[in-house]
């Protein structure tokens, strides 16, 4: 076994999974990572499950050293600026940390989130079958709290396997899709302001809830409603007309008007917009919605697919572009015509 | 009966959920409608649904859309509520102890102003109901309750606190409640009690069930604290009372 020791870390970072699910009608809510996507690039590119548990790191810096034997681990989710001893690490590609390496963080820059996964996976006790931290029900496993520095996390020691990279589709970087309702119906003009309006979330937002500042929204017959069931995306409206979207750590019920929901496919997306910046929403109907979401499904499934090994001549590629030096007859762009394909490497992760 | 009561309304919930509306308010028939609907969901498994919520009014039906869409589910689920529901899983009736005022129920005295009488009568009066779980939420173990007298209804606060205690009794509009944890709330708060509704390493984990039936009895501070040390134990110090 090795470890990887937590030497610094921000607030906002818990180990995190694909959540906990059917307790929802005893209050628990399934909590899990806040932008799936990018945890389950960051599992596949360590060879776990899609969705295993990772360590969600918050907009701060963090800094991990592996401790009693190396430690294989990989970065995906916001961007921001990492490396070991000096050494700059990319992120969506995985990276060894030799024993007593440490991997240093910075600030996540245009997004909230990353992730990053161990290889082996993280040693806990799942707690209805997931070992996702929910702070509030002291649930989580191996802390059922946030990350703390000193923590330390079992893991298996590193293969030895070469280091690979994803090639993650590129994110639209538009509008937050929405569906509107189950309590639309409460809103009138309203409707077309929330539609219509640029948006922004708070720097007070956590994982229970994001909250919007913008124009007011007005309830047609005020704000409370007869308590009923929530979702991951939900957009409550409370009296003072700031919407509020819940997210993963929300209460499974609520008793504000939920004006629209946030799709499946956009949920990750609108999780890493920073606070602050502009954005707006879209409404969709179900077909499209369920038909993106199915899409989304089928991408996060079929991600482990795009993980291919680092070789040498990527890097070349690279240098070849950059120098602008590629003759006729090989295309530094096309390995095809220079470099006959290994399959060895590229299924690696199957 | 059925012949009078209205179909559901379906809401969506976005792209993987369902609200499966009976009512808009607080409404005993519904309820009893919702948790029929949820037992007989439990019964009549329907691929894709991965759980369901029941509230006073609604069931939110959790589903996944790549195994079923909508409309397929949304027909399913009309069906089913025309189906003669199984019986309750259970009829139990529990007594919960409750240390009522002071510094356990802080706005005790502030009710009985509200309502022109005093402390000892808003206790008499919430332990001389009888109450049933209509639904469980918000955070784990909150257990929502109806019956609470209408003697006792006032509205919720205008300012909610950001945290009351676990175990905190209160009263809210036409809702009575058990609280397990720690968590924001804008109802009045009339005692705790040392019964944890939630509690990870005990079996069961979770105490009370949407449907059973709930009575309060009134405990002094000492009686509390000895309580309150033998749940930390695990023991379930709620009685069961025989029907």
């Amino acid at each position: 076994m090795s470890k990887l020791v937590i030497s610094t870390i921000g607030p906002a970072s818990s180990v995190q999974d694909g959540g906990r699910h059917g307790a929802q009608r005893y209050g628990l809510t399934p909590s899990g990572a806040m932008d799936r996507l990018a945890l389950a690039a960051a599992n596949s590119l360590v060879g776990s499950p899609v969705l295993a548990a990772a360590i969600e790191i918050g907009p701060f810096g963090a800094a991990f050293t592996a401790r009693e034997g190396a430690v294989r681990v990989a970065l995906a989710g916001a961007p921001r600026n990492a490396d070991i001893s000096g050494r700059a690490v990319t992120s969506d590609t995985s990276v060894t940390l030799a024993d007593g390496e440490t991997l240093t963080l910075g600030f996540a820059r245009g997004g909230s989130f990353s992730y990053l996964a161990i290889e082996g996976g993280i040693a806990g006790e799942p707690m209805f079958g997931s070992l996702a931290v929910n702070a509030r029900a002291g649930l989580g496993s191996p802390y059922s709290r946030t990350l703390q520095a000193g923590d330390e996390l079992q893991t298996a020691a590193a293969s030895g396997a070469t280091e690979h990279r994803i090639d993650l589709p590129p994110l639209s970087d538009g509008l937050i899709r929405v569906m509107m309702g189950p309590q639309d119906d409460e809103f009138g003009d309203a409707k077309e302001l929330f539609l219509d309006s640029e948006w922004k979330i708070s720097a007070t937002s956590d994982r229970m809830g994001y909250r919007l500042e913008g124009p007011e929204i007005k309830h047609l017959h005020g704000h409370n409603i007869v308590t009923d069931g929530t979702v991951n995306g939900s957009i409550q409206v409370p009296g003072n007309g700031q919407p509020i979207v819940l997210m993963a750590d929300r209460g499974t019920t609520g008793g504000y008007p939920k004006i629209a929901t946030v799709v499946t496919a956009d949920l990750g997306r609108f999780a890493q917009i920073p606070a602050g910046r502009g954005f707006h929403f879209k409404a969709v109907g179900m077909t499209e919605a369920q038909a993106e979401a199915r899409k989304f499904w089928e991408m996060l499934r079929t991600l482990p697919d795009r993980v291919r090994a680092i070789e040498n001549f990527d890097l070349n590629i690279e240098a070849l572009q950059d120098a602008n030096v590629a003759g006729a007859a090989v295309s530094a762009v096309d390995a095809g015509t220079w470099q006959v394909p290994s399959s060895a490497d590229a299924q690696a992760h199957d | 009966m059925a012949a009078t009561l209205s179909p559901p309304r379906l809401l969506p919930s976005g792209d993987s959920a369902i609200t499966v509306e009976f009512s808009r308010n607080i409404d005993d028939v519904a309820n009893q409608r919702v948790l029929a609907l949820d037992r007989t969901l439990a019964r009549e498994t329907i691929a894709g649904v991965t759980e369901a919520v029941p509230t006073y009014r609604s069931l939110l039906v959790h589903y996944d859309p790549v195994q079923i869409d909508f409309d397929t589910l949304g027909e399913k689920l009309l069906i089913l509520t025309q189906l003669p529901a199984p019986p309750a899983a259970t009829t139990r009736r529990w007594r919960i102890p409750v240390v009522y005022g002071g510094e356990h129920g802080i706005d005790l005295e502030d009710v009985a102003k509200a309502l022109n009488t005093t402390p000892d009568d808003i206790v008499a009066r919430h332990v001389a109901g009888n109450y049933r779980v209509a639904m469980i939420g918000f955070t784990p173990g909150w257990s929502y309750l109806s019956g609470l007298p209408d003697s006792l209804r006032m509205p919720r606060r205008p300012n909610p606190r950001l945290l009351t205690p676990a175990g905190t009794i209160s009263i809210g509009g036409v809702q009575a409640g058990v609280q397990c944890l720690a968590a924001p709330s804008g109802w009045h708060l009339l005692g705790r009690t040392a019964v944890k509704t939630y509690q990870l390493h005990r079996d069961p984990i979770f105490l009370l069930e949407p449907g059973d039936a709930v009575t309060f009895t009134a405990v002094d501070a000492k009686t509390f604290a000895e309580q309150d040390r033998a749940a930390e134990r695990g023991e379930i110090v709620a009685e069961l009372i025989p029907t």
